[in-house]
Parts: C-alpha cells; structure tokens; sequence
C-alpha cells in the first residue's frame, strides 16, 4: 500500500502541503517518514480513505500526525504547546491529526469531545515526554485490545462474502470508476480481518491496501503514513516502537485508542517506525492502483465518494465517500450486518461534502474527519455544550491516561472543530509528512474547507437552533400593492432553521414536510398564529439513494419504540437519550461495532444515526407469517359499455408488454375475473391447453367455483396468461349484457385474495347495477352549476366502505379505474379504494377511438402502474416528540389506532398528511422530531422497514412562527381539511373555512406588526402566497361553484387532494405557466446530457398571455399549449411542424420530433416536465379562439370569471373581512 | 303518602337509569379499548393481529350503531351474532323518561332532561359518516379528535346519569313522602 502512495508521492509532491493537510489527519506522520512530498500526495486521497474505511483509519491517520509531530521536532513541540485548541487550528497539521484521531477515539469514547480537547495537548505530551505517551499508548492499547476482539467477530463478518460483496455492489452502483475500488475494498476486507485481529503485518498491509484504496492516490502516501503511524501507535501501546505492520493492524481495530497511542509512539521514537510505515503504506498504496484510478476519476468530490466506495471495507469506503456521516453512517450501520447504501446516497453524500468541502481531493479526506466532527459534536451536544468543549478538551485531555488519549484523538479530529478535525487530519497527514508546520498547514488549511468545519462545529457548538429569525421571510408584503407576487422560479421548501449540522442530516422535504417549519411552544401561540400545524408525507416515494441496512438488531427505543436517528442524542459510548420521549436506552454491543469502518464504539457513526431516511431489512421478528408473495388479481368489466370504450385491448397490450416487469419473485400470482351481470373467473392452472372460462351467474352469493386455480404462478402459467390477454379483447365483442354486477364481483375478488392479500386492480365503466352495492345515478346535471348545495359528496351506501375495511383486513387493497363518459357515483365507488389503501384512477368520457388523449394517458398511467414498486402488509406509524399529537389523518388508509395506518398496499405515489395539536407545552426542548416508520413487504418477500425521521426547532415568539411557514404544505393541508370538511358539512361550509384560513392568519399577522397602516393588507414574505393559493384552491375543481362541473370530476379531484404527494397536488392547485416561443438556454440546465431551459415562471392571468407568443401551462396531469393568434410563424413551423396558425388542428396531443432548435428545446423541456409524474400527463395543443381554449382558460386563476372573484378583488375581500 | 303517577315515573327512571348507567360505562370501555393498542410493531405487522384488531373496531362501532340489522344481505350471515345495538336502547330510554315526566307534569325534571334528549336528538339524525347506518364510523373511529370527543361524551353521560340517579331517587322518596 506504501508503495503505491509512494508513487504517486512524486507527482503530488507539489500538492503535498495541502493535500498533507487533508492527510495528515489519516496518516500524516506516516508519510513524513516516507517522504513528506509523496506522503502529502498520497495523504489526499488517504484521507478519503480513511474516510470512508473508517474512523479506526483515521485514528491511524492521527497516530500518523502523532508521528509527523515528533518529525517536526518544531511541530511537535508546538503540539504541545498546542495543547489549547486554538493553537491546534492554527497549527492545522498537527491539531488536524490529533483531530482525526480523536473522531475515532471519540466515537470510542462516550466523553470523546472532553477527551479530544485534552487528547491534542496529551498527544503533545507525549511527544514531550515520551512516558506519558507510553501510558496513554498502553492505555490505548487496551482499547484497542478490546476493540480489536470486537472487531474479530466483526471482521468476520466483514469478511463474510455477503458483506462485502453487498458493499462491493453498492459501490459499484454508486460509482463505477469505484468499482476498481470496490474490489480493492473488498480484498482490502478480507485482509482487514487479519489486520484488525491481530496488529500482524501482514493485516497491516491490507489495511493500507484498504486505505489506499479509498484515499486518492496522492493522499495513499498518507494514509498508508497515517495507517503506519496508527498501527505504531497502537503496537506502541505496549511496545512504542513496534513494528508499523502491527501499528496498522491495531490502529485499524483501536483507531481511536490508537490515535492516543500514536501520539505517544510519535512523540517517542516511533516516529522513525511510523516514517517506515509510512514508507511501506506508501508502497502499499503505489500496489493499489485501482485507488488511484479511482482518485483519477473522481472529481475532488467525486474522489471522495469513490474513496469511501473504493473503502476497502466496502462499507467504510461507502461511507467516506458518500461525505463521511453518510459513510459513516453506513458503516456503523451494520457491524454484522452489511449497510449498502444506494450508490445514489454516496454519491449524493460525495456532492455534498464536495459542495460542503469545496474543491481539493483533500476534502475528502476532510469530510472524514468532519464526520467525525460530526459525531463529536453530537455527542457533546447530548452531552452538554459542544461547542465549547473542543476549545477547552485539549486542556483537560491530557489527566486522562487511556480514556485521554481517546478523548485526545477526537479532540484532535473534533476538538475544535469535529467538522475541522477531518480537515484538519488531512492537512495533519501532510504536515506530518512535512515537518515544517507552518507553511504546509498553511496551505492545508484552505483544502481543508475550514469554513465547512468551522460552520459545523460553530452548529454543533451552539446547538443554537434558534437563531435569528430570517429577516427576509418576515419582511412585511403588501399584497394589494405587489403585482408580481408569484416568482419567477418555482417555490421551494424552506429549510428549517437548525444548525447547518442538523439542516444536513434533516429529513428530505420531498419526503416529508411540516407546515410549520418553526413548532409554536405552546397550543396558545399555535392558535394565535391561526395557522394549521400537520406534516406531510411521501413516504414511499422512489429515492435514487436510500441506505439500506441489515441488521440483527434494529436499535429502537424500549418505551416508545422510536428507531434510532440522526436527532437522538448519545449520553456516553453505552447510552442514547431517544429523542421522542427523552428516556434513556442502552447501546447494544452490536451497535457499537462499524463494520464500514472496522471500528468499535462509534454507535454515533453508524448509518442509522448518519441519515435521516433510512431502510432496514427487518429480522424475522418483524413478521408472524411469512411475508405474502406479490398477489394482483384483475377484475375487468366486460358490459356492453365496457366493449363499446375499448379499454380491453389498451389493458390487454399493457399487460402484455409488462407482464415481466411487474414487481415479484418467483412466487408472483396473478388472476383475472370479467364481469357483467355474471361472474366469470378463468381457470389458468398449469397444465391446461388453453385458459378455461368459469361462469358464475348466481350473484346474491358468491362462491369460488375453483379457489385453487385461479390465482396462478405467473412464471409457471405464463403461456395461459399470455393466451388469455390475447383473447380477452375479443372475447366480448359481441355482448349485449349492460349491467354491471360490480358488487358481487369484488366480493368474490375479496374471497380469492383473502388467503394471501395483495392487490386487485378493477375497471369499471358505468355505474353498478346489479348485486350488492347497486348504486343509483344522484346527479342532476342542472345543478352542476350551481353556487348553493352540492350534494352526493358522500357514499351512498355503505357497501364499499365495509368491503374495503374487509379487504383491509385482509391485507388486500383495491385500485379502482373508472373509465366511463357517465355519471358513476365516484363518491360511492371510491370507498372501495379510500379505506384499503388503494388508488383511485378517473378517465372521463373515455374512448380508445373517439378520446385518443385518454387512451394514451390510460397507456402511460398503466405502464407506470403495472411497474412501479410495490408495498404489501404495510402499517405505517407517525411518532413524535412527546408533547405533541396527532389527530387528523388524511389519504387511503384505515386507522387502526391513533397513531397507526393500515396499508394493505403502499405505492411510490401515494401522499398523506396528518394534522397536529400541542398537547404539552415544549418550553423544555428545543427542538421536535417526527417519524414516520413504514414497515412493508417488498415485491421480492422481504420485510423492509423504512424510516424518515424530520427535525423541526420550536419558538416561542409569534413573529418566528411566521417566520417558519411553509406555504405549500399549510394550502395542501388545508385542502386536506377542506375536503373532509365538504363531505362530513357542506361544499360552501369548506369553502368558507378557507376563506377564512387567509382571513385569521393574515388578521392575526397584522395585529402583530403595530406600525402598519390599516388599510394596507400585509402578509409576512413567507405567506405572501398563500392569499393567491387559497383563491387557486378555491377555483380547483374540487371546490369550485358556479362553474360546471361534473360531480364525478369533482369527487375524483377530492380524492386526488386527499391522496397526492405534496409536489404532484401544487401543480394541480395552482399550475405553472411558462411562456415556451422565445426559449433560450439561458439558465438552463443539464440533465443526462440534455440541455433543458429554465423559462421563467408567468403568472395565471391572461394579461400575461400575448397574441404574439406560445404558452405551456402545467397543470400536474395535463400540459396545454396555447398558441395565440399573432404567434410567430417560425415557432409554429419549427416547433409544431405546420405552415401558420390556421393549419393547426383541432386536437393535437404531442409535438412532433423535428430537427430545428426550438423544437429541441421545448420538447427537451416538456419531457424534463414529465418525468417523474406518477400520471403521465397529456398534452393538448390549445389554438386560441377554438372551443378547446375554456379549459385552458379556467386554470387562469388570477383572472375574474363569471362566478369568481380574480386575485386582486379577492384580497380586497379579504381586506374587508379583516376591517370588519 | 300517596303512589302518585309521578312516584311511579321515578321509581321506573331509577331502575332505567341504571340501565343507562351501564350503558354510559359500556361506552368508556369500549372507547378506552379503542385507544389502546400495542405499540410493539411485530404486533402490528402481523396480520391475524390487523384482523383481530379490525374485527375489534368493527365490533365496537356495530354496537354502537344506530339502527339494528341492515347488514348487506349474504356476507355476514356468519357474524350475525354481534350482540344487540346499545345507542338506539339508550336514546330511547332516554326519552322515554322525558314523555313519562312530560305526563307527570314534573317540570323541572323534565327541564334536566331536555338538553340531553336534544342532543340526543342531533347525534342521531347528524351522524358523523354521511348516509351512514353507523353512528361510529370504523375508518372515522379511530381519529385522535373523534375518539377523545366520543370519550368525553360517555364520561359526561356518566356523570349525568349518576346524579340524575340520585336526583331520582331524591325525588321519589320526596314524592311518596309528600302527600
């Protein structure tokens, strides 16, 4: 591994000083013996490495420093002076070694943060009086003795082939140029066993391999010194000057003890043994080519993700790569168990370290330690102040013998700055490597991405959630003078105000989000805020990265059952305070091992505490049958109407192509069922010549005339099933059966499914009219437009609700698609999705010939339908922190307790959202945690638990409440609420309580800012939109009066409120319109090698539309392109493909692919539009002045219409409401 | 000392009242069944256990219910035998109390009672799920708001009923002793 490093030595002997800096952290001593320039090289890439392999590298990497100071007698003298931390920063290199091996220590040791302070002066002690260090060493060395039994079993594991390879794979997913790593990773595993067991030589080498391999191969050298300087100092225990094979090996499984150790060997003599380490890491690290190609090809960021994936224990690698918490938190993650993290996640993790750490290969090395830092803060944090413990740790640190050194080496890393001791470690490595302290550190410093450190320790430090309010959501808007309130880019989520540490681990907002961002203290400062409080949630949604973690034990809080997260603070090593309910729980010994890094009593570094999103593979005491195979059964309406619509053939050709990517194993079943006034069940058991047809015809009692034969074996059946979806079309073209016996047939739906659960999937064409659950057409079509009572919002028979809570029960969930052009009581039929955790699919007036866009919007939807994931058995449970509570839940499910949803099904697409209520006053915390857990059966029968886990700070002034509100999820909660309010009271009932939503909170913001005139109406900037997304709600379909609309169109946009994600529901309330002729590439963005343009956001008025121009609205599930009169022939011709205005068509539903700039360029974008929609939307082309241009028009909510008021009266309204 | 009408109307609206009395604490145990629920999740995946729980629910609310036995012809002929419906027996001894007392002209106790028939009245023709034959609604039950409001009822119920047992019983003896 030396050699390698060595080699790369040369070449980077220029970037040494920084680089040195970064390594000096992993093994800066290591490489001053060595050479310092090659050592500094290698020192980069070795501090990614040690990264990613683990905090026992970096520990190493420390006892490197230690080495280094001892090298520079000057340095090392200054160490010890050091020994305050200040004086550590200044003097990075040596403080940043000290730093990297103080995380390892750290996580170690519960009182790392003390430690650490005091561990750089002790290391400086020791490299005064090499006695002291001995002690601290032997001290350390029975740290490392213990740790390293640990790590044996651990290590096996590790070296289990399922491990690694698991690792190897995740890796390679994350990062190709990785892969190389991987292997090196993987090899270096197998050898860390023997490293981390026995300080052998021979395991040393593999533990450099491992280091190199992860770091870039300029910072090999480094590591390799920091791994030799380690593995001294952990020989050094006992024998300072042990050989630096050994060194390594005990540095491996002792890092952190090691570090200590280190310090004292450095300080002693070892320094010549490290400098051989380092000489021999560095050779090592030249042998591991494949580290350094993955350097190569890595950016500096990407190098660091690769690093950590290359991480000889994958799991190690992963980590570092992935921004060392998230490696880390992969590591930690399962010591017996592998964590594989998504490629995604790490890589996402190396972006943002590399965003975080800047530039330099270095940085990866940084983010080790700051990972480290990370830890150390949040153990100090929980502890008491972080912050201020690094500075005062090193002064302390030094009395503790072995706990000190310990502690010593994450004061190094931490100390100071837990983010800076990576940083530091880095530029320590090369300082090590180069004696001369001032100038390489110098130079280091900036590589090391103080800031990132510095702001992280400053966060960790304060813990001051509370900060100053952002002055910028507050400012007062006057909405009646504001003419563009809606930006020109679209809305984010804001980010709660925590500390930059705390902001990095928090929950996605994709995910989930809280409309409150700021927690009010109290119920009385909720209320006076008049703002609703709730969270929504997309818990299944497809992620790129998730890391997914095996493990034998999955670390929950024994009182309220929380998962361990990110937010939990860890009292010592042995002890976690959950985060809920504030009750102290043990640390379970599997917990404290990191299998990723190879290290022991890091429980704050292990995935789970690294990544607010996580999965587990859960154990089978998770399951008390085992988990159903992927059941779907199809229940298809063959009635004359059904025939006549055509949906067959378009289902039919679906399946078919799909039939192999529907999500399953090899024990997937699958069955149909057609209806019409008769039952017919087919018979495909293998062995059949062709698909036997069963006929029920006696409908008041159902009954399964073969129950064993209809659901099949999708693998084994599959010819009959393919023979079968060839006929089925053509089997009923001929009917002129027109009832539709629904009832009966999802009764005997319910009875095939009830022995496994799993999925029925029903089309429906008309309204049920035989059977059970016959239903009656309700709706007048005069009062479509009708500004007083809507009724029929509600059920009209109970049937469908206890069929679904049956189902349920069953583990079975119905998704219901209506396709019919007549009224087919919705409110009715959807109970039978609503309740059991199905989704709802409505194609009006659907036909495959006469509505070809809803035949192709039926296509894509299935496509989507038939391949996205799938969840079985699902139960969903929402914590949070004590003292608030739930109430309210909204989407399809069925609450089985107060805080449980039953999910026979979950789907990627499916949303919830739940309202909130502050029981207990939260003047004693200040911060507040949710999570949601979903424990699911994936489609390959694995019981999978995946966690979200969202931190919020809580204040107590009205003016931070506000200052906190995140406009988008308080308008989807509110239509949430909104609609449960139209069915249980009234449509006008509903519409008012949302009028009045913007009335309170904008009345009880005035009252609150005194100097304001009173005539003038003022919205903090954080709510300035929430006036004009009230009056969007009010215009949607779901709510709107006077306009007509159909009571199917309106049930199905209720139903769609209550069940979408957040991001997919703000484009149906208030669409996005885009001016598309003039298109340019300014400010665009790159996406798989697309150019897509980012035009700038219009707002919903038609005064924004000229005649001149092309418009694109987006309104979630449907794009229209308007196309004015005057529009410029050449953007017709170029984009549309016809001559001028007048010969474009009626109806045009997509853009033809021609080869001119502009059409590039709107198809680029409209297609960077679409993706990820979970219903593909359709296109239709609007010529201005044809009939189409109504439908258009109405999603102009700005504008005044016949019924409605337009933006600017409406807040002259709600001004009047207010003065009244 | 005489055996008025009045003193029969409260010796029967005593023996009632404990009626109603077992009634109100029916409520709070069934209310407080409810809202427990294990929270270990190896429970909660369990199947049998959703069923359990579910049928558990179920039940519940179909005590509950408002109107005895229109269940849906043919599926649950085998979970006929869920035990008679306590709401209807309740509301209608209830105001059976308020007609005995109209007649005997004992205004005041009438007075007591009228609040309680009202709102009677109001929970049984505006019940929580729209056209629904259940006056507790499964998928509805279970939220947090409805639940503790559905609680609180039954415990003010309780109370109301326990001192109108006394005042009862005040009454009848006053009544007898009263010529």
């Amino acid at each position: 591994m030396s050699a390698p490093a060595e080699s790369p030595h040369p070449a980077a002997s220029a970037r040494i000083p920084p680089k040195l800096g970064g390594a000096a952290a992993s093994g800066a001593a290591a490489p001053a013996g060595p050479g310092p320039a090659p050592h500094q090289q290698n020192g980069p890439a070795q501090s990614q490495m040690q990264v990613p392999s683990g905090y026992g590298l970096h520990p190493q990497n420390y006892i490197a420093p230690s080495g280094h100071y001892p090298q520079g007698p000057g340095k090392m003298t200054s160490l010890p002076l050091d020994s305050q931390c200040g004086d550590y920063y200044s003097g990075l290199y040596t403080v940043p070694t000290q730093n990297v091996v103080t995380p390892n220590t750290a996580s170690q040791q519960p009182g790392a943060q003390h430690m650490y302070g005091r561990a750089p002066p002790a290391p400086h002690i020791v490299g005064s009086a090499p006695g002291s260090f001995q002690g601290a060493a032997s001290s350390t060395s029975h740290l490392h003795t213990s740790a390293s039994q640990l790590y044996s079993p651990f290590v096996n594991h590790y070296s289990s082939p399922a491990m690694y390879s698991a690792n190897s794979s995740v890796a390679s997913q994350g990062f190709p140029s990785t892969c190389g790593h991987y292997a090196m990773s993987t090899v270096s595993n197998a050898a860390y066993p023997s490293v981390s067991y026995p300080s052998l030589p021979a395991g040393d080498p593999y533990g450099q391999q491992m280091f190199t391999s992860q770091n870039a191969p300029t910072v090999r050298p480094v590591r390799d010194n920091s791994f030799s300087g380690h593995s001294t100092a952990i020989s050094h225990p006992s024998p300072l000057p042990p050989p630096p094979s050994h060194q390594y090996h005990q540095q491996q499984s002792l890092s952190g003890c090691s570090t200590l150790s280190w310090s004292a060997s450095g300080l002693s003599s070892t320094q010549d043994n490290l400098i051989r380490n380092h000489t021999g890491s560095l050779a090592t690290a030249n042998s591991n080519p494949t580290n350094t190609v993955a350097d190569s090809l890595s950016c500096p960021v990407m190098q660091n993700v690769k690093p950590l994936k290359s991480s000889p224990v994958v799991s190690t690698v992963l980590p570092g790569a992935s921004r060392r918490t998230p490696p880390a938190a992969d590591r930690p993650a399962e010591p017996l168990a592998s964590v594989t993290q998504p490629s995604e996640l790490l890589q996402q993790k190396g972006v943002d370290s590399s965003s975080t750490t800047s530039s330099a290969s270095p940085m990866p090395n940084s983010y080790d330690a700051l990972e480290g830092g990370s830890y150390p803060d949040m153990l100090s944090s929980s502890a008491s102040s972080p912050a201020p413990d690094p500075a005062p740790e090193p002064d302390p640190a030094p009395a503790p013998s072995a706990p000190q050194p310990s502690k010593m080496a994450k004061p190094f890393g931490y100390g100071y700055p837990t983010l800076q001791p990576g940083y530091q470690n880095a530029t320590a490595p090369l300082n090590s490597g180069v004696p001369p302290s001032s100038p390489g550190y110098s130079g280091f410093q900036p590589y090391a991405q103080y800031p990132g450190m510095n702001q992280l320790s400053s966060s960790l430090g304060g813990l001051s959630l509370q900060s100053s309010p952002q002055p910028e959501s507050l400012r007062p808007v006057d909405l009646t003078q504001e003419r563009n309130i809606l930006p020109t880019t679209p809305v984010w989520a804001p980010v709660p105000n925590l500390n930059v540490d705390l902001k990095k681990l928090n929950c996605s907002p994709d995910s989930f989000r809280c409309t409150l961002t700021n927690i009010p203290q109290t119920q009385a400062l909720l209320n006076k805020a008049k703002l609703p409080l709730g969270l929504l949630l997309h818990p299944f949604r497809d992620l790129t990265q998730l890391p997914v973690i095996t493990s034998n034990t999955i670390v929950r809080c024994r009182s309220c059952r929380t998962y361990i997260n990110p937010f939990v603070s860890f009292i010592d090593q042995r002890r976690w305070k959950c985060n809920l309910c504030y009750r102290v729980n043990d640390v379970p010994e599997e917990f404290m091992y990191n299998p990723l890094t190879r290290s022991y009593g890091e429980p704050h570094k292990r995935p789970e505490v690294q990544n607010s999103t996580v999965e587990f593979i859960a154990s089978s005491d998770y399951m008390l049958r085992p988990p159903q195979p992927a059941v779907y059964l199809f229940v298809l309406d063959v009635s004359h109407n059904a025939v006549e619509a055509g949906y067959l053939t378009i289902l039919c050709q679906s399946l078919l192509e799909n039939l192999d990517k529907l999500p399953g194993d090899s024990r997937t079943r699958i069955g149909f069922m057609t209806f019409d006034s008769t039952i017919h069940f087919y018979n495909l058991q293998e062995g059949l010549s062709q698909p036997q047809m069963l006929i029920v015809s006696d409908i008041d009692d159902v009954f399964l005339p073969t129950p064993d034969s209809l659901l099949v074996n999708l693998y084994e059946s599959k010819e009959l099933i393919k023979d079968l979806l060839n006929a089925l079309p053509s089997m009923f073209t001929n009917t002129r059966e027109t009832h539709s016996a629904l009832g009966p047939a999802l009764q005997a739906a319910f009875k095939l499914m009830s022995p496994t659960g799993g999925r029925v999937s029903v089309f429906q064409t008309q309204l049920p009219s035989l059977g059970a659950g016959l239903l009656q057409s309700r709706e007048d079509p005069n009062q479509r437009s009708s500004t007083k009572v809507v009724q029929h919002l509600g059920p009209a028979t109970d049937f469908y609700k206890k069929l679904a809570l049956d189902c349920s029960g069953q583990q079975t969930a119905v998704d219901l698609f209506l396709l019919s052009s007549q009224y087919s009581d919705l409110a009715s039929l959807a109970c039978v999705s609503k309740y059991s955790a199905g989704c709802i699919y409505y194609y009006p007036s659907f036909h495959y010939t006469h509505n070809p866009s809803q035949a192709e919007k039926l296509q894509k939807d299935l496509k989507r339908y038939l391949t996205r994931k799938i969840g079985f058995e699902a139960v969903m449970r929402i914590r949070c922190t004590k003292g608030l509570s739930m109430h309210t839940f909204h989407g399809n499910f069925f609450v089985r307790s107060t805080d449980l949803l039953s999910l026979a099904n979950i789907n990627p697409d499916a949303g919830f959202a739940v309202q909130l209520s502050i029981e207990e006053n939260l003047t004693d915390t200040s911060l507040v945690c949710f999570q949601t857990a979903l424990l699911y059966t994936s489609s390959k029968g694995e019981r999978r638990i995946r966690v979200h886990t969202l931190c919020l700070p809580v204040v107590s002034s009205l003016a931070d409440v506000y200052a906190g509100v995140d406009v988008q999820a308080a308008i989807c909660l509110l239509a949430n609420m909104a609609v449960d309010r139209s069915i249980s009271s009234s449509l006008s009932d509903a519409r008012d309580a949302l009028v009045n939503a913007v009335v309170d909170s904008l009345s009880a913001y005035g009252s609150t800012v005194s100097n304001l005139q009173h005539s003038a109406l003022v919205a903090p900037n954080s709510l300035k939109l929430f006036p004009l997304y009230v009056l969007a709600l009010l215009k949607q379909k779901a709510f709107r009066t006077g306009t007509s609309t159909r009571l199917d169109d309106r049930v199905y946009a209720m139903c769609q409120i209550k069940c979408q994600p957040l991001v997919h529901l703000m484009k149906m309330i208030h669409p996005n319109l885009y001016r598309i002729d003039r298109l340019t590439d300014e400010g665009a963005i790159h996406v798989n090698d697309r150019v897509v343009p980012q035009p700038p956001l219009q707002k919903l008025s038609a005064e924004k539309l000229t005649r001149e121009g092309a418009f694109l609205m987006d309104c979630g599930s449907v794009f229209y392109i308007w196309i004015g009169k005057s529009c410029d022939n050449n953007f017709i011709e170029d984009v549309l493909g016809y001559p001028n205005f007048a010969s474009i068509p009626q109806k045009m539903t997509y853009l033809p692919e021609l080869d001119t700039l502009s059409s590039e360029r709107a198809r680029s974008f409209i297609t960077w539009l679409r993706d990820n929609r979970p219903l593909s939307p359709v296109l239709h082309v609007v010529k201005d002045e044809s009939p189409a241009k109504t439908e258009f028009f109405q999603h102009l909510i700005e504008d005044r219409t016949e019924a409605a008021f337009s933006y600017y009266e409406f807040l002259l309204h709600i001004q009047q409401q207010i003065c009244k | 000392m005489a055996f008025t009408f009045a003193a029969f109307c409260y010796m029967l609206s005593l023996v009632l009242c404990a009626a109603l009395i077992f009634f109100a604490i029916w409520h709070i145990i069934a209310f407080d069944e409810l809202r427990t629920d294990f929270k270990s999740p190896i429970d909660q995946c369990n199947p049998v256990h959703a069923r359990e729980r579910l049928r558990n629910i179920e039940r519940i609310c179909f005590l509950l219910r408002k109107v005895r036995g229109t269940a849906p012809r043919g599926r649950r002929k085998g979970k006929a035998d869920r035990g008679p419906e306590l709401v209807l027996p309740e509301y209608s001894i209830h105001s059976l109390f308020c007609i005995m007392f109209l007649c005997a002209q004992e205004w005041l106790t009438l007075g007591l009672n009228v609040p309680l028939l009202f709102y009677h009245f109001w929970r049984y023709f505006h019940c929580p799920a729209d056209s629904s034959e259940l006056a507790y609604d499964p998928p509805a039950v279970m939220n947090a708001d409805t639940l503790s409001y559905c609680q609180k009822e039954a415990w003010c119920k309780l109370a109301f009923y326990l001192l109108s047992f006394f005042y009862y019983l005040y009454c009848m003896i006053y009544t007898l002793v009263s010529s």
